[in-house]
């Protein structure tokens, strides 16, 4: 799949201000690290806005007719785009009722805070949830079909959530352990529930170019694609990378996303770095950005099959797949790129 | 009623009229313009609802070259609709046929996405979806003749090699053809229930070539030339 920056940047800061939110409202729930002072609640809570904000105008700006946003919260009944698209707006008037109530009122412990606090996360993490159906509906993408995609959305955007809240702790000398502890924790899970995502997509799918054209009992060849430059399809779904930058991706994803994090929040809990902690949430954007470009690049539209592509057309981080399950990711489907 | 087509993979000779005839009716039809980037260009491009690509099947000697027209599918369980978030795309109930409302759409490719035939392709220029109307805005005009009410690929073929009619009716002659051809749908696993429906190639002897005689000298040294000089 085309991975266009603002799908990456909607499903990354999106995720991670939802999660953000999530964590704050727990945090006070249950007085974790004696809870966040009235000041640190509306400034992560604001932080948390900013983010989904970021993400949600990232989206409109790969709509090729965005005039008619307006229309995407009206099929709320049959689509996970627009309900993601109604929840992200239901979003804002509670976590700024929220953010007003504690600025105004001085006071994030009281049943209206709390009400209202929980309110928005519930809201937040639902949006992932939804946010990750988008992907998960689509039968035509096999590493998008699984349960695991809104799965792995709910803990990076926890994971990211907590690394924030927890960075700011240390960079403001709050207690701190029970925080680092959770976002150490989150860190992990992501890190695990990734690598059974990545497990899962190295396998073989059950589509291939000869249940496509229907010629199931014999071998079937692509002689011409019948176009002679890029098409809308070519453009759109073909983008690929060879399993050796995947496999170094998915290195970058586990170092720069989850140990770097993990080992700067570590290194907080003994010493007093302050200021140094901001590492450990750049670090863990950057990771898991990579991560969210890999999502798209990986994902493979079966349309490609109709264009000569294997069907496990994969990169993977076991042995390569035996037999006529070639990898030919490196196929360059438009002959004029291969001039380049 | 469920009006589609059925495309015959052994007649078919892969000349792409249906997909230049689809082009023509299309680029002033209803979700007209389909516009072409960089026509006269180095790298032309645009918006096509029919596509031929060309396979071979089968190995030698028993191989077999198929071309493979597809189009939209006006599938019945039409994905391409549920996960539109704008309400534009819809499947009109009277007769199967899934459209795009051009004034609705925001151009968000999610239905592209959804779709597994590659029916569904973006005009840059409007910014919106556009995909085969299955000539909605012939096969009902009255001032048409009867005969001429049909899609326009269906009528440029020259092969016959594409049928349409309501496959809704057993006694049309699309749904008798689809069944006595054995006709079949794509990628069924997918569960899209595509109203489309191929035809296979009849099957037919493999003509002989182990009882063909040795080339002459001249042959092979015209073959070796053809081989070495480059045109």
């Amino acid at each position: 799949m085309n991975p266009s920056l603002a799908v990456i940047f909607l499903t990354l800061f999106a995720g991670s201000g939802f999660g953000l939110m999530a964590v704050v409202a727990a945090v006070n729930d249950f007085h974790i690290d004696g809870g966040l002072s009235p000041l640190l609640t509306v400034i992560a809570a604001a932080f948390s806005l900013v983010l989904v904000t970021i993400g949600m105008i990232a989206s409109t700006t790969h709509l090729a007719n965005p005039k008619n946003a307006w229309r995407a919260f009206s099929r709320w009944r049959t689509s996970w785009l627009a309900r993601e698209g109604v929840l992200a707006v239901l979003f804002y008037p509670l976590t700024i009722a929220y953010l007003g109530w504690v600025f105004f009122m001085n006071a994030d412990r009281d049943t209206v805070a709390l009400i209202l606090g929980n309110s928005a996360a519930v809201v937040g993490l639902v949006t992932i949830f939804a946010q990750g159906m988008i992907y998960a509906c689509l039968r035509t993408i096999r590493q998008w079909h699984t349960p695991l995609v809104p799965a792995n959305f709910f803990v990076l955007g926890l994971a990211l959530g907590t690394t924030l809240l927890a960075t700011a702790r240390v960079v403001t000398n709050g207690p701190d352990k029970s925080l680092i502890g959770m976002a150490i924790a989150l860190l992990i899970a992501a890190a695990v529930m990734k690598a059974i995502y990545y497990f899962w997509i190295g396998k073989p799918s059950g589509t291939t170019l000869q249940t496509a054209t229907g010629f199931s009992g014999t071998k079937v060849r692509l002689l011409d694609q019948g176009h002679t430059f890029g098409t809308f399809l070519t453009r759109e779904f073909s983008n690929s990378i060879t399993p050796l930058t995947a496999m170094r991706l998915k290195i970058v994803v586990y170092v720069v996303g989850f140990a770097i994090p993990a080992g700067v929040l570590t290194l907080a809990l003994h010493e007093p770095i302050e200021l140094f902690a901001i590492i450990a949430p750049l670090a863990a954007f950057f990771g898991i950005g990579v991560e969210r470009y890999l999502f798209f690049i990986e994902a493979q539209h079966v349309i490609n099959l109709y264009h000569g592509r294997a069907p496990a057309a994969m990169p993977k981080m076991g042995p390569a797949p035996k037999g006529h399950l070639k990898i030919q990711s490196t196929k360059v489907l438009v002959p004029s790129l291969d001039k380049h | 009623m469920r009006l589609g087509l059925a495309i015959d993979l052994d007649t078919c000779v892969g000349c792409h009229a249906c997909a230049t005839a689809c082009k023509e009716w299309n680029t002033s039809a209803m979700t007209a313009p389909l516009t072409d980037y960089e026509p006269y260009g180095k790298e032309p491009s645009g918006v096509w609802f029919n596509r031929v690509r060309h396979y071979e099947i089968g190995d030698y000697p028993n191989n077999k070259t198929t071309n493979f027209p597809m189009s939209c599918m006006h599938c019945e369980n039409a994905e391409c609709v549920t996960v539109c978030p704008t309400g534009a795309s819809y499947k009109r109930p009277e007769d199967g046929i899934v459209l795009v409302d051009q004034d609705k759409c925001m151009g968000c490719n999610y239905c592209a996405w959804a779709c597994p035939y590659g029916a569904r392709e973006l005009d840059h220029e409007s910014g919106t979806m556009k995909k085969c109307t299955l000539c909605v805005d012939r096969i009902y005009d009255q001032e048409l003749p009867v005969e001429e009410r049909k899609p326009a690929c269906v009528l440029a073929c020259p092969a016959h090699a594409r049928l349409f009619g309501d496959l809704d009716d057993s006694e049309s002659v699309i749904s008798r053809v689809v069944r006595e051809r054995g006709g079949y749908a794509l990628m069924p696993e997918l569960n899209y229930h595509p109203t489309n429906h191929y035809l296979p190639p009849r099957p037919r002897p493999t003509i002989p070539t182990n009882d063909l005689g040795r080339h002459s000298l001249a042959h092979k040294v015209k073959e070796w030339v053809n081989r070495v000089v480059e045109r």
